[in-house]
């Protein structure tokens, strides 16, 4: 039984014309990193609320179809109940940051208090979550002083502190350097080996080739393709469908065409480029 | 109209020194980005080019203007800057009233008004959308409509802050041609980014960054090929530059075409 089963998922938002997300199904185990990709308007952030449960308990709307995760559906559960189990970091640090807290620690402490977690287990937990995303040094700022890539540390820092068994991220790096990228993926990675499940909407392919077991990419609010990275992410549909792929597939593809490219397989990475070119 | 920077200093009220000393001159139609790791000096150095900040010491002139002694408001008919976030600067009930407002606050005659409102509508290909309330259109959309509201003052100057951060392809394709229309009309664009490939794809000169100091000033080929420098920064060089020196190509390249010459000739 997998971890997280999307069955027929359906989804429109009130006051809209058409569906957010189309007869959706998919199936994760646990542990895997999955990335979602696709345009802008595809319905990856959507598909985030509905994983962390904010569709349907929040907003309304058309919704069919069913969601389960560790063998419970989010249409049976309240959301104080759903967010237990998973956790997701938003797109724009800004929205998901309280306000209601003068400084980074207890902003992220802050949904360790609404779930009376004792306040010995809450330092040391705050304090660990800290740690993982280097921003321990950050503990006495203001959450509003930070910039948007340590808003973003802090937003991640704030939902991992919580232990969820799924962490749903959408784009967590967008505002990050490459450096605080590569921390984050790093993270992320050591949190997958330890048994947690991820689902990460980015538009880094280089990043998600490295690091994600399995990648979906949705295409007007439908699953257009779903499979390994390499495959998916060197398709001419995902091409066609207007998604930006890696400079090395893009270019590697040319190559091809002009007889510069002698592979069957396309590159994704430096290193799959590298050794292609090398070996022409 | 020429930027010309001297000895700029700049300290924030809680002691931070975000510029350290930087001169530098900038001509009329340069295409221009800066790049840098975050917390590298870059926006307060673009804020000083608008008069939004002024220097501590050293000093900024736009033209024959001398930012110390213009407002910001005055500013706004020589440089337009178009923030990261789109929110952060739309404010009107429709699209076409929030593009107007800029030429229209500028005082130009109404038919001026129109023509520079039609053509940054239709760079922005968002000249079926003049209707809809900004705030009903995606994030995407809401960035295009805070680009065009910037172009349609028709500044010689055009500050971009990091225009790609969670764009698409296709949006990134829409401010690439958008830049592109700004450079053939002989406009200044001056870009901050961390999208190392689109800076590579749209820029003839890079300034690096790095603790408030020019780390590297020069043409594209040359500032992106410096792997090591620029490590400095925390900036990777492009994609294509990096399999480029790995697969050891005699020069340095950026794009796809350059790559591609190489590899064929090599």
């Amino acid at each position: 039984m997998a971890f997280v089963n999307i069955k027929n998922l359906n989804y429109q938002y009130p006051l809209t014309k058409t569906p957010a997300l189309r007869d959706i199904n998919l199936q994760i185990n646990q542990g895997e990193f999955i990335s979602i990709i696709g345009a802008n308007g595809a319905g990856k952030s959507t598909l985030c609320y509905a994983l962390a449960g904010f569709v349907p308990h929040f907003f309304k709307g058309e919704f069919s179809g069913t969601i389960e995760v560790a063998g419970v559906e989010s249409n049976k559960s309240t959301l104080e109940e759903w967010v237990l189990n998973v956790g997701l970091a938003f797109q724009n640090p800004f929205n998901q940051i309280s306000g209601a807290k003068y400084s980074v620690f207890e902003e992220i402490a802050f949904g360790l208090e609404n779930i009376g977690v004792p306040r010995e287990q809450m330092k040391s937990r705050v304090e660990e979550a800290m740690q993982l995303t280097g921003i321990s040094h950050l503990a006495d700022r203001s959450p509003y002083s930070l910039s948007g890539g340590q808003q973003q540390r802090l937003a991640l820092t704030s939902i991992l502190v919580m232990q969820p068994k799924l962490l749903v991220l959408d784009e967590p790096t967008s505002q990050m350097d490459p450096i605080g990228t590569r921390e984050v993926f790093g993270v992320i990675h050591k949190l997958t080996q330890n048994g947690m499940t991820v689902v990460m909407v980015e538009h880094k392919v280089e990043w998600i080739a490295n690091f994600a077991t399995r990648v979906v990419a949705l295409k007007d609010g439908s699953v257009l393709l779903e499979g390994k990275p390499n495959e998916v992410l060197t398709s001419d549909a995902l091409m066609e469908s207007g998604f930006g792929v890696s400079r090395y597939t893009s270019t590697a593809r040319e190559a091809k065409k002009q007889g510069l490219w002698k592979k069957e397989k396309l590159p994704v990475t430096l290193s799959e480029a590298a050794e292609g070119f090398n070996s022409k | 109209m020429k930027i010309e920077i001297n000895n700029l200093h700049f300290t924030y009220p809680t002691g931070l020194e975000a510029i350290q000393g930087i001169s530098l001159n900038i001509d009329s139609g340069e295409q221009v980005a800066i790049v840098g790791q975050n917390g590298a000096g870059k926006t307060t150095l673009v804020r000083h080019f608008n008069g939004l900040l002024k220097p501590t010491s050293g000093s900024i002139s736009i033209g024959d203007w001398d930012t110390k002694k213009y407002s910001v408001a005055k500013l706004a008919s020589r440089v337009g800057y178009v923030f990261q976030n789109p929110d952060d600067q739309l404010f009107s009930k429709s699209v076409l009233a929030e593009v107007e407002y800029g030429p229209k606050n500028l005082g130009y005659a109404k038919e001026k008004t129109n023509k520079l409102v039609t053509r940054a509508l239709a760079w922005t290909e968002l000249t079926e959308k003049t209707e809809t309330n900004p705030y009903d259109l995606s994030p995407t959309w809401r960035k295009m409509v805070a680009l065009a509201s910037i172009i349609a003052m028709d500044t010689p100057i055009v500050i971009f802050d990091e225009p790609t951060t969670g764009q698409d392809f296709a949006n990134v394709s829409r401010i690439a041609h958008v830049i592109a229309e700004l450079k053939k009309e002989g406009k200044t664009v001056i870009t901050i980014t961390h999208d190392i490939d689109f800076c590579a794809e749209n820029f003839e000169r890079v300034i690096a960054l790095s603790n408030g100091q020019i780390l590297l000033d020069g043409k594209s080929h040359e500032v992106l090929g410096q792997e090591e420098v620029l490590s400095q920064t925390y900036v990777d060089p492009p994609q294509l530059t990096r399999l480029g020196k790995l697969l050891k190509l005699k020069e340095t390249v950026i794009t796809q075409t350059e790559f591609l010459q190489q590899i064929a000739r090599d």
